[in-house]
C-alpha cells in the first residue's frame, strides 16, 4: 500500500523532503449530490510538515478536510471518489470509522466550546476512550491545555463553562481538545476566522511547536498565514488543485500557473 | 407634509389590535382565576377544613347527615395516574424524539413528525373509549383481575396521550443544540450514541425537563380519558389494579348534579382552585426552565 513518491509539480522543501509520506491522496473527487466540490486532486502530505491549503471560498478546501477524517460518513449526499492513504492504509477501508477519527484532530472555523466545564471539554476524548480515573485524566488535561497555550489563563477555573470563554480562548480550548485524543494528524480549517490577531499569532506559535510531534494540514483563507506557517502550500480554486509547491517558492513567484501568482499577490480572492 | 395619512392610522389600529390580543390572554387567565376563587370562596371561608381536605380520603359531599370533604383519595388518584403515565411516556417520547431528531432524515423524518402531531390531536374522549373498551378487557385477560378500569389502564392511556406532546417539545430541544457540538464530538471519534448521550442530551437538558413537566401538567389536567379509564371509584390505591378517582373527573362528573351555591358546589370549585394552582405551578416551572436555556 505504501508508496513514497514525489508529487509531479511539488518543489519539495528542505525540511521535509526526506520525511516519509504521511498522507497520500490520489485522484480525489468529492460530490454533494451531483455537484462536484473537488475534482481529481492528487497530493501528498509528509510527516511533521505543516501543509497549507489556500484558496478562495468554495474552492473545496473544507470538503478536502472532511474526506480525510471520513466526515462523509455522516453527511447525507456526500460522496468521495479516489484514494486517501493514511500511514499506508486506505481510509475508506477502515472498518471502525470512529477509531480512525480518534487519530485525527480537527479544529473547525468557529470555536466550539462544548457546554460543559473546561476540564470536561478536554477530558471528553480520553473519557470516550475509556479513561475514567481522575489521577490519569488530570495530567492529560494539564498537558493539552499547556500545549495549546491556554493553561495559564484557565488553570484556576477549570470548572467554569467552556462556552463562556472568549473566542480566542475557545479556539485554543478546541485545539487542546483535539490534542487530547493524541492525534498524529491535525486538521485546521480556517481556525483564525473568529480570533483576534494577537491570539492568532499565539496559536501560530503553538502550531510551529506542535509540528515536531505531528503532521498538520492547515486550511486558511489568509494567504500570509500560509506563508508564515506552511512548509508546502497547495492552491485550490473552484474544486481544482491549481498548484502545489514549496511555500517559499510559491511566494517567491516561482509558480507554474498565473492564477496562483494572482491569488498570492492578492489580485483576486 | 406632516399629515397623518391612511398608513399612519392603519399602523395605529394594528398596534391597538395586537395589544388587545396580547392583553386578553392575561385578562382571561385572571378572570378564570377570580371566577373559580369567587365560587369556591364561600366554602373556603366556612365549611372548609384544610386538615380534612388534605388528609381524609372520605369524599362524601352528598351524605345527608354528615357530609365530608376529604380530597386525599382524589389527589392520590390523580397523582398515581399521572406518575404512571410519565413513567410510560418518558422513555417513549425521548426515544421518539432522539430517533426523529438525530437519526431519521428526509422523508422519514417529515412523515414521522406529522404523524406524531396527528397523534397529539386525537380527542381525549377517543382515548377514553380505547381505555374503556380495548384496554379494559385486555387488562382483565392479561392479569386475571376482576376490573380492568384502574390506575394501570388510565396511566397507560394518559401516557400515550402525553407522549406525542412531549416528543414534539423534546425534539425541538434537540434541534436547538447547535450542529457544531455534534461535529466537534464526532471529530473526537465519538460514536453516534456517545455524541447523543455525552453531548446532545446534556446540552438539551433544560428543554427535555420542560417537556416532561408539560407532560405532567397535561396529566394533571386531563379529564375525560381519565374519567372513563380509571374506574372512577374513591379509593386509596394499593396497587395499579385498584380503581381510583381523579380530581378532574370528580368535578366533571359531579358539578352538573349540584345546586349552585351549595357546599358541594363550592367544594368542587375548591378542587378546581387546587388543580389550577398545581397546573399553573408546573407550567410556570417548565417555562422558567425553558427560559434557562435561552439565557445561556
Amino acid at each position: 500500500m505504501v508508496e513514497v513518491r514525489r508529487s509531479s509539480t511539488a518543489h519539495t522543501g528542505d525540511v521535509v523532503s526526506s520525511s516519509p509520506v504521511k498522507l497520500d491522496v490520489r485522484n480525489l473527487s468529492i460530490y454533494y449530490g451531483t455537484r462536484a466540490a473537488l475534482r481529481d486532486v492528487t497530493l501528498d502530505v509528509r510527516q511533521n510538515e505543516i501543509f497549507g491549503i489556500i484558496g478562495p471560498a468554495n474552492s473545496g478546501k473544507t470538503s478536502f478536510l472532511r474526506a480525510l477524517n471520513r466526515m462523509d460518513f455522516f453527511v447525507p449526499g456526500m460522496r468521495v471518489e479516489g484514494s486517501i492513504v493514511l500511514d499506508g492504509k486506505e481510509v475508506q477501508e477502515w472498518r471502525n470509522v470512529y477509531a480512525l477519527r480518534r487519530r485525527i484532530g480537527v479544529v473547525f472555523p468557529l470555536p466550539v466550546g462544548l457546554p460543559m466545564s473546561i476540564y470536561d471539554n478536554v477530558a471528553l476524548a480520553p473519557r470516550l476512550a475509556g479513561i475514567k480515573k481522575k489521577s490519569r485524566l488530570d495530567p492529560i488535561v494539564e498537558r493539552c491545555l499547556q500545549r495549546a497555550a491556554l493553561w495559564d489563563e484557565v488553570k484556576d477555573r477549570l470548572d467554569s463553562l467552556g462556552s463562556l470563554l472568549s473566542g480566542g480562548q475557545q479556539q485554543r480550548l478546541t485545539i487542546a481538545r483535539a490534542l487530547s485524543q493524541e492525534p498524529d494528524l491535525l486538521l485546521l480549517d480556517e481556525f483564525s476566522i473568529a480570533v483576534d490577531p494577537v491570539t492568532t499569532m499565539r496559536i501560530e506559535d503553538v502550531l510551529k511547536d506542535l509540528k515536531q510531534e505531528l503532521t498538520i494540514v492547515l486550511v486558511t483563507n489568509l494567504v500570509q498565514q500560509a506563508r508564515r506557517l506552511a512548509d508546502r502550500t497547495a492552491f485550490f480554486l473552484s474544486g481544482e488543485l491549481v498548484e502545489i509547491g514549496d511555500t517559499a517558492a510559491i511566494f517567491d513567484g516561482q509558480v507554474s500557473d498565473d492564477r496562483t501568482r494572482a491569488y498570492v499577490e492578492g489580485r483576486f480572492g | 407634509m406632516d399629515r397623518r395619512d391612511l398608513d399612519w392610522y392603519i399602523d395605529k389600529a394594528v398596534q391597538i389590535l395586537v395589544f388587545v390580543g396580547g392583553v386578553s390572554a392575561i385578562l382571561l387567565i385572571i378572570g378564570i382565576f377570580v371566577f373559580i376563587t369567587k365560587e369556591g370562596a364561600g366554602f373556603l371561608t366556612t365549611t372548609f377544613d384544610a386538615k380534612e381536605f388534605f388528609t381524609s380520603p372520605r369524599w362524601r359531599p352528598t351524605s345527608e347527615h354528615n357530609p365530608t370533604y376529604g380530597a386525599l383519595a382524589l389527589i392520590v388518584g390523580t397523582a398515581s395516574i399521572t406518575g404512571l403515565a410519565i413513567l410510560i411516556a418518558v422513555p417513549f417520547s425521548l426515544g421518539a424524539a432522539i430517533y426523529i431528531g438525530e437519526f431519521a432524515t428526509g422523508k422519514t423524518r417529515e412523515i414521522l413528525k406529522v404523524l406524531v402531531e396527528l397523534l397529539a390531536a386525537i380527542p381525549s374522549v377517543v382515548w377514553g373509549f380505547i381505555g374503556l373498551s380495548i384496554m379494559n378487557s385486555l387488562i382483565i385477560k392479561l392479569f386475571d383481575v376482576p376490573v380492568g378500569l384502574n390506575v394501570l389502564n388510565a396511566g397507560v392511556i394518559l401516557g400515550l396521550m402525553a407522549a406525542p406532546i412531549m416528543t414534539t417539545i423534546a425534539e425541538d430541544a434537540l434541534k436547538a443544540v447547535p450542529d457544531g457540538y455534534r461535529e466537534a464530538a464526532e471529530a473526537l471519534g465519538a460514536t453516534r450514541w456517545q455524541v447523543i448521550f455525552k453531548v446532545v442530551l446534556p446540552a438539551a437538558k433544560n428543554g427535555l425537563v420542560a417537556a416532561v413537566l408539560l407532560g405532567v401538567g397535561r396529566g394533571f389536567g386531563e379529564t375525560m380519558a381519565v374519567l372513563m379509564a380509571s374506574g372512577h371509584s374513591i379509593n386509596l390505591p394499593t396497587s395499579v389494579f385498584d380503581s381510583v378517582r381523579a380530581l378532574t373527573a370528580t368535578i366533571a362528573a359531579e358539578l352538573g348534579e349540584t345546586a349552585v351555591g351549595s357546599d358541594h358546589y363550592r367544594a368542587l370549585f375548591t378542587l378546581g382552585i387546587f388543580l389550577f394552582l398545581i397546573t399553573f405551578l408546573i407550567n410556570l416551572t417548565a417555562d422558567l426552565v425553558l427560559r434557562g436555556i435561552r439565557k445561556k
